[in-house]
């Protein structure tokens, strides 16, 4: 049975239709959070999120309050919310931003007042019109209202947010790229180690980079204290995460739910949540967290939802979302979309990502529509292998970004569990699901 | 002589005005070279160059990274269809196929009357909503070929120009005013705290 009785710490307001607004947003407890921060020093409020143990929710799962410790001492240093939602099958931070854009900026102005920074930027994906919108709304609102701006509330704390619109790209996403991006130049990663963005990063300052929904929790963590998110989930999985659930289920969409606390069956058979596979067919297989990571078979369904528990089996938790293939899902079709998309959004820079998706998708293609090998099985896995040498999780790389480690996933996962399907596929000279 | 309209132009200018550095107005102005002129025309982005301080060269080089910037014509509408992996396993590639022979081009193209243009889309994150499709970046949550239709005739119509604004047109929210943080200020504080915590420390070592 699923777990449900969690509270609703960054979906809370999804019921009403007017949760953009500022009004409902101060009539549902709205900028509390901040107001308490601002009664509180800056390093007490940094405290309590590292006490919250909040991992960020952008997909890598770094400790929220471990990328703030490191940020270098300096006069000038900025924060930057990535709103890039790109990962595919990835719809969290689109509802964050369109439903609830005064939790994102009370969010994000609780951080700048932390980190004790005065300039921060939201830079959202361009495709997200409306989202774009919305934030600008918001935060004209909150200048209005005094919650942004000289002298928040009365205090002798200064904060001006701008927002950014992207262009569409996905490696912006990367937060090096997303700075490039930001400083108005192509968004080509940066080489790292030694200097990551807490040092030298924006304009050269030290730069803290957040995601949407890591910024989200945050005016709900400074009101009940990072005690009280902690006591949720489980080890280093805490507070509540958003799950994007899509692909063939009877009722796909976007479930907060307390960590760990669920399995990847509850997800998606749960008549509370998914509800199940359309026709009652099998599952044949699921991504657990965003087309970047390796596939799951029916024998993890009851894997809980923690993101050490996803680790430990090779695979990630990632952006949290969920993506459901049934029995007639065709699984060399759903390796070369994956790797289509790798193939258009790598940003040319590295040898092994550019040419190497290009060369994946052309092989992935011709097994799919037909003119494949028998050859080409173990040419793919040559290739990824010199892409992500080894081909264990988590990947090495060959490449300036994890872009590139990332495009074997797909393949790999679909030839170790599908391999008779691609065999099947040389032998019909295309796909076999008609 | 601006290529922008005055109010473009004035936009222009007080969003160079939130960075640090001119440059960073680069994609922001773009949007609005787009919003001038429906894509990139070579004055819009002489303007853009002129606003952020680079080269017209500089400029091209950046847009023509970026999916969204275009560097030809395109229609009054650009009707992106997804066919990522949700979207693959709800008909994307279906919803696609039936999108090109409604709208009378091909995937890529513009059609005949220039109001249309459309697109095969990475993922854009809707993806509970499959197959998911946009007009000018706005979701109009269309997934079934009958739907589409419905859309695509208001939009012959001109029926729904106040939801979704000619291509090019992308935050129509203003922000109001500038920063209000005087960066100056901030540094000048923070140069007297640093001074009075060295002071202390010194008095403390004595």
């Amino acid at each position: 049975m699923a777990v449900l009785d969690a509270p609703k710490i960054v979906s809370l307001r999804a019921e009403f239709s007017d949760s953009h607004t500022l009004t409902r947003y101060l009539a549902t407890g709205g900028y509390e959070g901040l107001r308490k921060a601002l009664s509180m020093t800056p390093e007490a409020v940094a405290a309590e999120v590292d006490a919250a143990s909040l991992l960020g929710r952008g997909g890598a799962g770094f400790p929220a309050g471990r990328k703030w410790s490191m940020l270098r001492k300096a006069p000038t240093s900025y924060l930057v919310i990535n709103g890039d939602e790109s990962e595919p099958a990835t719809f969290k931070d689109h509802y964050l931003v369109e439903r609830d854009p005064h939790q994102l900026v009370e969010g994000v102005t609780i951080a700048a007042y932390a980190l004790q920074v005065n300039q921060a930027f939201i830079y959202l994906r361009g495709e997200f019109a409306l989202g774009l919108e919305r934030v600008q709304q918001a935060l004209n609102e909150a200048y209005e209202h005094g919650a942004l701006g000289q002298n928040i509330f009365g205090s002798n704390f200064s904060l001006d947010i701008v927002v950014h619109p992207g262009a569409g790209a996905y490696i912006c996403g990367e937060e090096t790229s997303l700075i490039e991006a930001l400083e108005g130049k192509r968004g080509f990663p940066r080489i790292k180690p030694p200097f990551f963005p807490a040092a030298i990063g924006l304009y050269g300052e030290p730069t803290v980079v957040n995601n949407v929904e890591t910024m989200s929790n945050l005016p709900w963590i400074v009101t009940h204290g990072g005690a009280a998110f902690a006591a949720l989930g489980v080890g280093r999985s805490t507070g509540t995460r958003l799950f994007a659930l899509s692909g063939r289920v009877n009722n796909p969409g976007m479930f907060e739910l307390e960590m760990v606390k669920n399995t990847f069956r509850d997800l998606i058979f749960d008549p509370a949540l998914g509800g199940g596979i359309p026709g009652d067919r099998k599952l044949k297989a699921f991504i657990p967290g965003g087309v970047s990571a390796p596939w799951f078979g029916p024998d993890e369904l009851d894997l809980a939802l923690g993101q050490d528990e996803v680790a430990a089996k090779a695979s990630m938790l990632g952006s949290g979302s969920v993506v459901v293939f049934d029995e007639d899902t065709c699984a060399v079709r759903a390796a070369w979309r994956i790797t289509k998309f790798f193939s258009r959004e790598s940003c040319g820079q590295c040898t092994p990502c550019r040419e190497g998706s290009g060369w994946l998708e052309r092989i992935m293609f011709r097994l799919e529509h037909g003119g494949g090998r028998r050859e080409d099985l173990d040419l793919l896995l040559d290739l990824c292998d010199n892409i992500a040498p080894g081909l264990g999780w988590p990947p090495q790389q060959t490449t300036i970004c994890v872009l590139g480690s990332s495009i074997p996933s797909s393949i790999h996962s679909a030839l170790t569990m599908f391999r008779d399907e691609f065999l099947a596929h040389v032998t019909n000279d295309g796909c076999t699901h008609g | 002589m601006s290529h922008f309209r005055p109010e473009l132009r004035q936009r222009a200018e007080e969003t160079v005005a939130l960075y640090p550095e001119r440059r960073s107005a680069m994609l922001p102005l773009l949007h609005l070279a787009q919003e001038q002129d429906g894509y990139l025309t070579d004055e819009g982005m002489i303007e853009v160059a002129e606003l952020t301080g680079t080269t017209p060269a500089e400029v091209r080089g950046t847009a023509a990274f970026y999916d969204m910037f275009h560097l030809e014509p395109v229609g009054k509408y650009v009707v992106g269809v997804c066919t990522n992996i949700a979207c693959l396993l709800a008909g994307g590639e279906e919803l696609l196929a039936h999108a090109s022979e409604t709208l009378g081009c091909a995937v890529g193209a513009t059609s005949a009357d220039g109001l249309f243009t459309l697109e095969e889309t990475e993922c854009l994150a809707d993806c509970n909503i499959a197959p998911c499709v946009q007009v000018n970046h706005r979701f109009v949550r269309t997934t079934t070929p009958d739907a589409l239709d419905a859309l695509v005739a208001d939009l012959r119509d001109g029926k729904r120009e106040d939801e979704i604004p000619p291509h090019g047109t992308l935050i129509r929210v203003k922000r109001s005013g500038g920063l209000r943080v005087s960066r100056q200020q901030i540094a000048d504080e923070r140069t007297r705290e640093r001074a009075a915590r060295e002071e202390r420390t010194a008095k403390e070592g004595q």
